[in-house]
């Protein structure tokens, strides 16, 4: 295996105890790649309408919100998109209640 | 992190820790990237993941990467649940001659799609259950062969367009209602069993740990929209599953020891045209085969009443 693929993310050579190196994958984000490419439309927060009831960190099948404790307006927490894997699903618009999140067409070159 | 002890009974239950890599090549809005979170979630580090071939094992080890932190092992189609007893049964002879992993539970966790368990994989399934290995079974229930482009299987519903079962002047969707196949692990008695959907994930983290914690073989059937299968919108994923429990037509239920209970009750129940109308797969149904589907899940919900006792799923309230 050359250094340039052993750097490659997910992938991690270990070497035995005979001295050979196994070829072992270790988990890691992007797996397939940025998924972030995918989206034609991203999820934008609008912290003052967020009342940080966690719905959104809850649903999103990707797991790229993380809840920023106490990071809103009125203290409350607030979530954080990873946009290098977002897949602009929209599922974290739909369900949030207060319509915080807002689905707005992808900047063209940007993502 | 470890496998989930406490209850899950609301949202501040739920570990924030993740088992689960993101960035994967499961579609936008694939319900099944939601289930696999939470499922990893609760199971933690401690599980042997076995998998049988379907979308989410095809999206999510693309040699040589993975988004699996756990020991994960590949498995064909039709023999999931043997492997998963292969497995189970080397960790118990492992700790009988050489008494490794003492103080630790290590548990097979199996996973597989509907076609891979209600059809292909039926066979290894029951022998599973029947001889009463230590594994925890979970089907993720798409309601189709999706992987290989949305081919009909036994978990496919009465009406629903695939490839397979196209619509025309011979063919209507899929012609006939969907295998039972809790009745199937049933009559295997096995201690636990129960079917879960990802618009209520905290009754289906709390199925997954007590499934988790069954000694002997377990098995959650879990709903799961597919996207482009289905003809959904992306962002529709928990909606529909929502709709699903309204309308009747999935039953959040949980049999431990033979009893059984419904864990989500639904007082009114929507008619289930609501359901039928947001998903292109079912676009081609008439009024009169909407109410063919209405009367089936009329009937199923009364037999689901009786078998638990109790009014649990209530008439349909037109709005
Ligand atoms: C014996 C065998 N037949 C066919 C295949 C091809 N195959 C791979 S995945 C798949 C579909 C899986 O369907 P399901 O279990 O419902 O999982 P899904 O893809 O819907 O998630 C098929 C037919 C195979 N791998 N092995
Ligand atoms: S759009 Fe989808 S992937 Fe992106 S944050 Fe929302 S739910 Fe998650
Ligand atoms: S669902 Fe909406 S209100 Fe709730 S935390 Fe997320 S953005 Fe805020
Ligand atoms: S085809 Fe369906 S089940 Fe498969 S990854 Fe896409 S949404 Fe998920
Ligand atoms: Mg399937």
């Amino acid at each position: 295996m050359s250094g340039v693929e052993a750097a490659r993310r997910g992938l991690v050579a270990r070497i035995d105890p005979a001295g050979h190196p196994l070829p072992l994958s270790e988990a890691a984000p992007g797996s397939a790649g940025r998924t972030g490419f995918w989206r034609t439309h991203r999820p934008v927060l609008e912290p003052a309408r967020c009342v940080g009831c966690y719905l959104c960190w809850l649903y999103c099948p990707e797991d790229v919100i993380e809840m920023a404790e106490g990071a809103g307006p009125r203290g409350q927490a607030v979530p954080v998109i990873d946009y290098e894997y977002c897949k602009g699903c929209g599922v974290c618009v739909d369900v949030c209640p207060t319509r915080a999140l807002k689905l707005v067409e992808e900047p063209i070159g940007e993502g | 992190m470890e496998a989930l002890k406490k209850p899950v009974r609301t949202i501040w239950d739920i570990p924030r820790p993740e088992q689960f890599a993101p960035g994967h090549n499961m579609c936008q809005g694939c319900a099944a990237a939601l289930i696999m979170r939470m499922l990893m979630k609760v199971v933690g580090k401690d599980a042997i993941v076995v998998m049988g071939t379907g979308c989410v094992e095809v999206t999510t080890t693309p040699f040589p990467y993975t988004s699996w932190k756990n020991p994960w092992l590949h498995l064909a189609f039709e023999n999931t649940a043997a492997g998963a007893s292969g497995v189970e049964a080397a960790l118990k002879a492992l700790q009988r001659k050489y008494g490794v992993f003492k103080d630790r539970y290590i548990k097979v966790v199996a996973i597989a799609g509907d076609g891979g368990t209600f059809d292909i994989g039926l066979q290894s399934l029951s022998g599973m259950m029947e001889r009463g290995h230590d594994v925890m079974y979970v089907v993720y229930d798409n309601e189709a062969y999706m992987n290989t482009g949305i081919q009909r299987s036994g978990a496919t519903p009465l009406g629903a367009w695939t490839t397979t079962t196209p619509v025309g002047k011979r063919m209507r969707g899929e012609p006939r209602p969907k295998k039972d196949i809790i009745g199937i692990a049933l009559a295997h008695r096995i201690p636990y069993i129960a079917t879960a959907n990802p618009a209520y994930p905290t009754d289906m983290m709390e199925k997954f740990r007590k499934a988790y914690e069954t000694r002997g073989p377990s098995l959650v059937h879990v709903y799961s929209p597919c996207t482009p299968g289905w003809r959904i919108r992306n962002e529709h994923t928990i909606h529909v599953s929502r709709l699903a429990v309204q309308t009747g037509m999935w039953v959040q239920l949980e049999i431990e020891n033979g009893k059984p209970r419904v864990t989500v009750k639904v007082p009114k129940r929507k008619p289930v045209r609501e359901y039928l109308r947001i998903q292109g797969r079912f676009r081609h149904l008439t009024e009169e085969e909407i109410q063919k589907i209405q009367r089936m899940v009329d009937e199923y919900v009364e037999e689901i009443n009786r078998w638990v006792g109790e009014q649990a799923i209530g008439p349909v309230v037109e709005e």
